[in-house]
């Protein structure tokens, strides 16, 4: 579905990618680990085109959608939610989503008809998958750190994306928060058959969801494989990912 | 949606009240009254399109006084230089306003913030020195004075209520832009643009159309300060009048709709009132935009809405015990 060929993107002389290959099919979840300063959130932002690589493709169903604008290789299909939550302050939290679907239905150029007639069974039941229906009114830059992350999740599957990417999803999150994001994650990927691409430092997380892990280091990858492939690789690069 | 409800409870009784103040006050207020709050009304459609692309879209629109100016002068040099008319005046001038800014707008959307704003000063200006030297075409630093209008809009009282139907109108339109699934796209874009494009919104072009329609209501009111002044001259489009505009929105409030009318209301009053004893109204201005900035860094109307919403929160406890 995502095949990701030796990507390339250097900051000013840093090589932040350096040669990293990824592949994601239809119906898997893909986890992405590596120490910090691998290159994983650099890597994501070049798939979903907020960076542009310096080398290498990236195609998604067979389409090159290398470099394309992020706008764009949205609409393909790809969603993404971001390692700092990356949300619309002002707005409610209905809101934040509902933006989302309508860029999803692209009606957002509707200049005449309240916003309120437009899609709002579909926003709430985004919301009420998320866990956020109770806090629909609430305007977003109130809310706590967990439920920030749940929003950011919720604008992306306002996108009905066939491939999710998830920027460490749990971070920061408390234990009860995290089993909750957990329990969304796999729940999306059985009932909706969602595509899932994500990164993590939790290695429970990692090794409790993902089909297949690529690990990243200093911008390239090490290896993708099997969950078990892995560990027992693991255990021979047990210096670069510290002591779990 | 409670918390926009407590709103609909209280505003249409205090609208109703207003607009039947307005629409009795020629008769009962002196003409020199009534020119000022004509005044107010066309600043104030300025103000509020001014707002539709700082205050929600988040676009450092530092020269929106230019587009105020297009729309005067096309009116004006249609009425005095040519024998069309009257209406085609009244039709170009918010027309070509939206041109200029669509063209302009299409430089600045390409850059990002304060580049945007510098553009826009530097292009803005190009205009203002054409129309401050071409003295055959715009009658230059002098500008057109006089200008002959039509029938229905002659006399103070007359134009004051066409002037109070056009800002009436303006503003339905307006709130409906800022209601519509584009206003909130535009208030998603101004809080995150980068997340918008992850969303797959097309953020250039929505900021584009943002400036389009701000531009023509800039246009819609400079055609009615021809309207209450009958004359035009180059300070409309200098730059210090964009910036007077930009601290209506945020005397007012930037993040509210109807903030900017009640900061040209503020504007309009303070130059006209405190004008009188001292030239020096500007310092008065200073003083109070320091304490705005302190105090109310959400400007009047977000001052009041947030003192409103706080009271209802309080009911609502009330009611739960």
């Amino acid at each position: 579905m995502l095949r990701v060929e030796n990507a390339q993107k250097d900051f000013d002389g840093f090589k932040a990618v350096n040669g990293a290959s990824l592949s994601v099919e239809k119906g898997e979840i893909v986890a992405v680990i590596g120490p910090n300063g691998a290159g994983k959130t650099t890597l994501f932002n070049l798939i979903t085109g907020q960076l542009k690589p310096n080398g290498g493709t990236i195609t998604f169903l067979g389409e090159d959608i290398t470099s394309m604008p992020s706008h764009r290789i949205c609409k393909k299909g790809i969603a993404r939610s971001f390692q700092i939550a990356n949300i619309f302050h002002r707005l409610s939290v209905f809101r934040n989503v509902q933006v989302s679907v309508l860029s999803q239905k692209n009606r957002n150029l509707n200049l005449f008809l309240s916003s309120d007639s437009f899609f709002v069974k579909e926003t709430q039941s985004i919301l009420k998958n998320a866990g956020l229906a109770d806090k629909h009114q609430e305007i977003a830059g109130s809310l706590s750190h967990g439920d920030r992350r749940l929003l950011e999740i919720a604008i992306a599957l306002g996108n009905e994306p066939r491939l999710l990417i998830l920027d460490e999803p749990t971070a920061g999150m408390s234990p009860e928060e995290t089993a909750t994001t957990i329990s969304l994650i796999k729940r999306l990927a059985e009932t909706r058959g969602l595509t899932i691409l994500f990164c993590e430092h939790d290695m429970d997380v990692v090794f409790g969801v993902s089909h297949r892990i690529m690990v990243m280091e200093q911008g390239r990858t090490l290896v993708q494989g099997k969950p078990d492939e892995v560990k027992n690789n693991l255990e021979v690069q047990r210096a670069y990912l510290g002591t779990e | 949606m409670r918390a926009i409800d407590f709103q609909k409870g209280r505003t249409p009784i205090f609208n109703s009240i207003l607009l039947a103040f307005l629409i009795l006050a020629p008769a009962v207020l002196p003409a020199f009254y009534i020119y000022i709050f004509s005044v107010i009304f066309v600043t104030a459609i300025l103000a509020m399109s001014l707002n539709l692309v700082v205050g929600h879209g988040g676009l450092y629109q530092f020269h929106h006084g230019v587009f105020y100016g297009i729309g005067a002068y096309t009116l004006a040099l249609i009425l005095t230089k040519t024998d069309l008319p009257p209406w085609v005046g009244f039709i170009a001038g918010p027309v070509c306003a939206a041109l200029a800014g669509w063209l302009i707008g299409l430089f600045c959307v390409r850059l990002s913030r304060l580049y945007f704003g510098m553009l826009q000063i530097s292009l803005g200006s190009l205009i203002w020195a054409v129309t401050f030297r071409w003295y055959a075409l715009t009658g230059g630093d002098d500008g057109i004075h006089g200008i002959e209008l039509p029938g229905i809009l002659s006399g103070i009282t007359r134009s004051y209520y066409v002037i109070l139907i056009v800002l009436s109108v303006c503003l339905i339109a307006l709130y409906r832009i800022y209601k519509s699934p584009f206003g909130i796209t535009l208030r998603a874009i101004r809080d995150n643009p980068e997340r918008c494009a992850a969303v797959g919104i097309n953020v250039r072009r929505h900021q584009l159309l943002a400036i389009v329609i701000a531009t023509f209501f800039a246009g819609v009111a400079g055609v009615f300060f021809v309207v209450v002044e009958r004359s035009v001259f180059p300070d409309l489009m200098f730059w210090v009048l964009s910036l007077e505009i930009m601290i209506m929105c945020l005397l007012g409030g930037w993040f509210t709709f109807s903030g900017p009318i009640l900061g040209a209301a503020i504007m309009v009053s303070l130059r006209t009132f405190a004008g009188v004893y001292t030239e020096y109204w500007t310092l008065i201005l200073g003083v109070i935009l320091i304490l705005l900035i302190f105090f109310l860094p959400e400007g009047v109307m977000g001052f009041i809405a947030l003192k409103l919403k706080r009271r209802e929160l309080l009911l609502e406890a009330k009611k739960d015990i």
